[in-house]
Parts: structure tokens; C-alpha cells; sequence
């Protein structure tokens, strides 16, 4: 029997890992609940109702809205929309950031000089100015472009690409660092060399040595970054400029129940459902990327 | 002599961050002088742009800019048209400087503890219940915990004041609000950072000569496992010392977190740029600590 390849072995430390695997099983139940939802409940997320903040009851189970809509779908429904917005986010951030560290990374000398200074300086503006400054001129373009010249549909669509396009934005300079670090120490080691000599084109180099070497890392740090892209977009949402309505988010649902907390009447179950779906999420997927990141870790192989 | 090169190239970034953030909102459309419904005259528009030299081509404005910025100027600010941005800075950084270390002092002093002794006593159950807590403390947002601490303490059972920053009770609130975040973010570096270190040959070394369990924990594995925390103080620091917009303004705390969103979607130019030079010399200056820190803890770097 031929020895199990890292991956493999990997993959063997990750099933044995019971919080991982729980951890697993919950996000994908949420994934197929928030997709399924709107076959499964009887009030769709955006249908207005009679009863304007009903208390949790048999009917809602989660309560109603200020517009008496049903808490259960839009909880279920924002979910979906924080939970896809996070893995574009995330992805986006992959994309811009391995190519951009494993270039530096690789070329080295003045070129990685250049593109790590690029991005100490990008790494010092505060993101929110960068955000606010993107998503405003994304509206300006769509508020000149409003004239019937696109479909609502479309022009939602396009707000959904800029929200992605500006949190994968901010989030890929730590990724680049990640990656230019790992890619620099990989082309010093013997087997790199090894192969220049034999006269593999660099393109195969970064294909058959670089890139294989590099993923651990970046899956762990993906995994990672999926939570914080998440939260991110929940405090843009808070300020209003993330997830516009009627669409919603968990962070745009828990703002908007924030914004009915006063002394007088609290509907809790306007912030604490939404903020409980948001935390459950956040755990499951920091609980994923630990256990991700001990499957990965090649020590782990020696201490048997 | 790297700490001297670092230092020189510190003008130059900032020069490169401070025209970034100076072309980045004007590109945003809109102006600051557009009124919230209806547009200011054309008239008096022309005659303020024309007061502020918006009028001018951006290469212009910025060379305009730093000579005031050679003599301590920033410019006034274009919302609050009475106060320089010097001005609006001044009175506002105290309250977020003092809020900010207070906030870091609650995160470190909670967070690495927690961190350290659930590593030491890594393995018991109760250890699991607190690496619980830790990462749910990652995993609600500031704008969550705020109004909940708010309503619990503050309104029901009246411990401490709703909010405004005046008596040292008044700063209880806020200053959990936005440091548990980082509390849990600090212990879980700090745990990491513990189990990692604990694994090595040094320490089975250090056990093996019979050193006592404290000298073990305390002299020979804190140095190494605090690296991961020590450069995330350094950026964390430069975020807190601005000011954070949702603890700000949930509290109704007259800091600086405020305007960096306010300035930039009211496009307040020269208090946006204000604000992020404010941000970058922090962060830079800070990032040079780390490293000297860094140097002083870890004699692998200092031979470098």
C-alpha cells in the first residue's frame, strides 16, 4: 500500500477532530436551511404582515418586524446573504492576494521591494475611508444610471459585486504578506533550485512546487478570513452602507433592531436571534479553521 | 542601522499615504457641499469651492496642502466651517486616546491571562469551557454587546450611567464594549501562542534540567509564545488610539472615531486626510515599537 499523501494524512487528522467535524455539519444544515427556507416556511422574507412585533409564538417562531414581517425567513434569509458575502468576500481576497504575494514572492529584488511597499502604505489608509469612498461611487454611477436604463434586478446585482469587490479590497493585504512570506522561504530550499537547474520553465516551478506548498497556509487563512469579512460587512451594515433593504444581512437585521431598543418596550427577539444566528455562524466557522489549521499542521504527523 | 533606514523611510510613506487618501475622496462623487435635499445654489457653491480652492486641479490643491502641512496646517475643515481640522482633532483624540489605552489595558489584561493559563492547564474540561467563552467573545460584535450591556446594567439594574464619558463610572461600559473583542482576540493569540511554544525541544530542555513548572511557563515559554500578541498590539493600538465609531457613538462619547466615518461620506476632504495621516503616523511609529520589542524578546531576530 503506497504511504497516504500529505493531504491525505490531512485529511485523516481532520475527520478524527469531533468539534471540526460538528463545526462542519452545522454550517452546511445552516447552508441548506438558509437555501431551502423559502420552500419550507409559509411567510416569505419580505411579505409584510398584520402584526407588527408580535413576541416569539407559535405562529413566528422568531417574532415579527417592525413591518410585520416574519423574523424566522429574514433571520434565515440574511444568513444566506452574510454567509455568501463572507466566501466571495473571502475569495476575493484569495485571488488578489496569492497573486499579488506569490509574484513579489517570486520575482523578489526591486519588483518585491515595490509591491510590499504598495502594500504597507495601502495597509496604513483606515479601510472605512477606502469602503465608504468605493460604495458611494457605486451608487453615484447607479443613481446616474437609474433612468430605465437598468433593470432593479441589475442594478442590485451590481451593488452585490461592489460590496464583494470592496471587502475582498481590504481584506487581501494580510493575505499577500502571508503568501510572499511562505513563497520566499519555498524558492530558497533545495527542491526549488533543483528544478531551475533541471530546466523547468518558472511557470512550472510555481505550478508544481510553489503553489502545492503554499495552499496549506492559504486554506488556513482563507478559513479565517471567511468570519472576518463576515463581521466586517455586519459593521458596514450598521452604518448603512453595507446590505441595502429590502435586502437584508444578520448585521443589517441586528442593526435594525438595535435601532427599536429603548427603555420603554424591548423586543429582544429583534437582536437576539439575528445577533445568535450571527455569533452561532462566527463559531462554527473559527472552530472550522482551527481544526483546518491543526489538520494542516505537518508536525502534527510526528508526534503520531 | 535597519531601525535608522526604517525611520528615514517613514516621511516617504506618509507623503505616498497622505496624496492616496487626498485623491481617493475626491474621486467619491458628491461634494461637501451639497446639501442634504436640496442642492446649495450654483451661485454659492462656485463662490465656496472657488473660497476652498476645490476649483483648482487636484496637483494644485495638494501642492497647496503640504505647504500648509509644513507649517502644522491641515486646512479647515469644510463641515464645521468655523474649526480647523487642528482644531476638531484636538479636542476630540484626548477622549479617544484615553478610551482607546483603556480599552487595550481591559483586552491585554484580561486577554492574556486567560490565554496563558488555559494553555498551562491545557487538556482539563474546565480549559474547554473557557476557550468557549474566548472565542464567543470573537464572535459578537461591539454594536451587539453595547446595547446589551446598556440595557442590563445601565437601565435595569442602574449600576452605571447610559452614557456620556464625564466620572470614572462612566467609562466602565464603553471601555468593555470595545475592548471584549480584542480580549478574546489577545487570549486566543496568547493560547496559540503558549501550546506552540510548549512543543518545542527548548522547553522539554528547560523541564528536563529540572527547572521548576513556573520557571518553564514564565521565563522560557512567555517570551517566545507573546511575539504573535506584540505585533498585533502594534496595528490594534494605532485602530483603538483613533477611536471607534460604534462605541463613540453608542455612548455619545465626543471622540474622533466619529468623524473618520462622518468626514469621508460628508467628503470633508481635509479632515478626512487629517485624519488618516493621523492614522498612518500612528500605526508606523507603533509597527517600529513592535519591532524594536520584537528585537529585545526573540535573540534570533536581534542577530539579524
Amino acid at each position: 500500500m503506497p504511504a497516504p499523501s500529505p493531504n491525505q494524512r490531512a485529511w485523516q487528522r481532520f475527520r478524527q477532530n469531533p468539534v471540526a467535524l460538528g463545526s462542519s455539519g452545522f454550517l452546511l444544515a445552516l447552508v441548506a436551511l438558509t437555501v431551502l427556507w423559502p420552500w419550507l416556511s409559509p411567510y416569505p422574507p419580505d411579505a409584510m404582515g398584520e402584526t407588527q412585533f408580535a413576541a416569539p409564538s407559535l405562529q413566528h417562531w422568531f417574532g415579527t418586524d417592525v413591518h410585520g414581517r416574519d423574523l424566522l425567513a429574514r433571520v434565515f434569509y440574511g444568513a444566506r446573504i452574510s454567509l455568501l458575502v463572507g466566501m466571495v468576500g473571502a475569495g476575493v481576497s484569495l485571488v488578489i492576494g496569492m497573486l499579488w504575494g506569490a509574484v513579489a514572492g517570486y520575482v523578489g529584488g526591486r519588483w518585491d521591494a515595490v509591491m510590499m511597499r504598495t502594500v504597507d502604505v495601502l495597509y496604513a489608509l483606515p479601510s472605512i475611508i477606502f469602503v465608504i469612498v468605493l460604495m458611494s461611487t457605486l451608487n453615484g454611477v447607479l443613481d446616474r444610471l437609474e433612468a430605465g436604463t437598468i433593470s432593479p434586478e441589475m442594478s442590485r446585482l451590481v451593488q452585490f459585486v461592489g460590496l464583494f469587490g470592496g471587502l475582498g479590497a481590504v481584506s487581501w493585504l494580510t493575505m499577500a504578506r502571508v503568501v510572499r512570506g511562505q513563497v520566499l522561504s519555498l524558492r530558497a530550499r533545495p527542491f526549488v533550485e533543483a528544478s531551475l537547474t533541471l530546466g523547468a520553465s518558472h511557470l512550472h516551478v510555481l505550478r508544481r512546487h510553489i503553489l502545492p506548498n503554499v495552499m496549506g497556509i492559504v486554506i488556513v487563512y482563507l478559513a479565517l478570513t471567511v468570519p472576518a469579512v463576515i463581521l466586517y460587512e455586519s459593521f458596514l451594515s450598521y452604518l448603512g452602507l453595507g446590505i441595502q433593504p429590502p435586502q437584508a444581512s444578520l448585521g443589517s437585521l441586528i442593526a435594525e433592531g438595535a435601532r427599536h431598543i429603548n427603555p420603554v418596550r424591548i423586543y429582544w427577539w429583534l437582536v437576539v436571534f439575528p445577533a445568535a444566528t450571527l455569533a452561532l455562524a462566527l463559531l462554527a466557522l473559527n472552530f472550522l479553521a482551527d481544526g483546518l489549521r491543526e489538520a494542516m499542521d505537518p508536525r502534527a504527523d510526528q508526534e503520531g | 542601522m535597519f531601525f535608522l533606514k526604517r525611520l528615514a523611510s517613514l516621511p516617504v510613506l506618509l507623503l505616498l499615504i497622505s496624496f492616496l487618501a487626498f485623491v481617493l475622496v475626491r474621486l467619491a462623487p458628491g461634494g461637501p457641499f451639497d446639501k442634504e435635499r436640496k442642492p446649495a445654489s450654483p451661485e454659492i457653491e462656485r463662490a465656496l469651492r472657488a473660497r476652498y480652492h476645490l476649483d483648482e486641479p487636484v496637483w494644485r490643491q495638494y501642492a497647496r496642502f503640504l505647504g500648509g502641512l509644513a507649517q502644522g496646517d491641515f486646512g479647515a475643515s469644510l463641515k464645521y466651517r468655523n474649526h480647523t481640522v487642528t482644531d476638531i482633532i484636538a479636542q476630540g483624540l484626548p477622549v479617544s486616546l484615553a478610551l482607546g489605552w483603556l480599552a487595550f489595558g481591559f483586552a491585554v489584561g484580561l486577554g492574556l491571562p486567560v490565554g496563558f493559563y488555559t494553555a498551562a492547564r491545557s487538556g482539563q474540561w474546565r480549559e474547554y469551557g473557557v476557550s468557549l467563552l474566548i472565542l464567543l467573545a470573537v464572535c459578537i460584535p461591539a454594536f451587539v454587546i453595547g446595547p446589551v450591556l446598556v440595557l442590563l446594567l445601565a437601565i435595569r439594574w442602574e449600576v452605571f450611567p447610559v452614557a456620556l464619558w464625564d466620572t470614572p463610572l462612566h467609562v466602565v461600559l464603553p471601555t468593555v464594549s470595545l475592548g471584549l473583542y480584542f480580549a478574546g482576540k489577545f487570549a486566543r493569540m496568547m493560547r496559540e501562542g503558549m501550546m506552540e511554544t510548549l512543543r518545542q525541544p527548548f522547553i522539554n530542555m528547560a523541564r528536563a534540567k529540572g527547572l521548576s513548572e513556573t520557571a518553564v511557563l514564565w521565563r522560557h515559554a512567555l517570551p517566545l509564545a507573546v511575539l504573535p500578541v506584540v505585533s498585533y498590539a502594534g496595528p490594534l493600538l494605532a485602530d483603538l488610539l483613533t477611536g471607534s465609531f460604534v462605541v463613540e457613538n453608542l455612548f455619545q462619547i465626543p471622540g474622533i472615531g466619529v468623524f473618520m466615518v462622518n468626514s469621508a461620506l460628508s467628503r470633508d476632504y481635509p479632515m478626512v486626510v487629517g485624519l488618516v495621516l493621523l492614522y498612518a503616523v500612528l500605526l508606523l511609529v507603533l509597527n517600529l515599537i513592535v519591532d524594536v520589542v520584537y528585537g529585545l524578546l526573540d535573540p534570533r531576530v536581534r542577530l539579524r
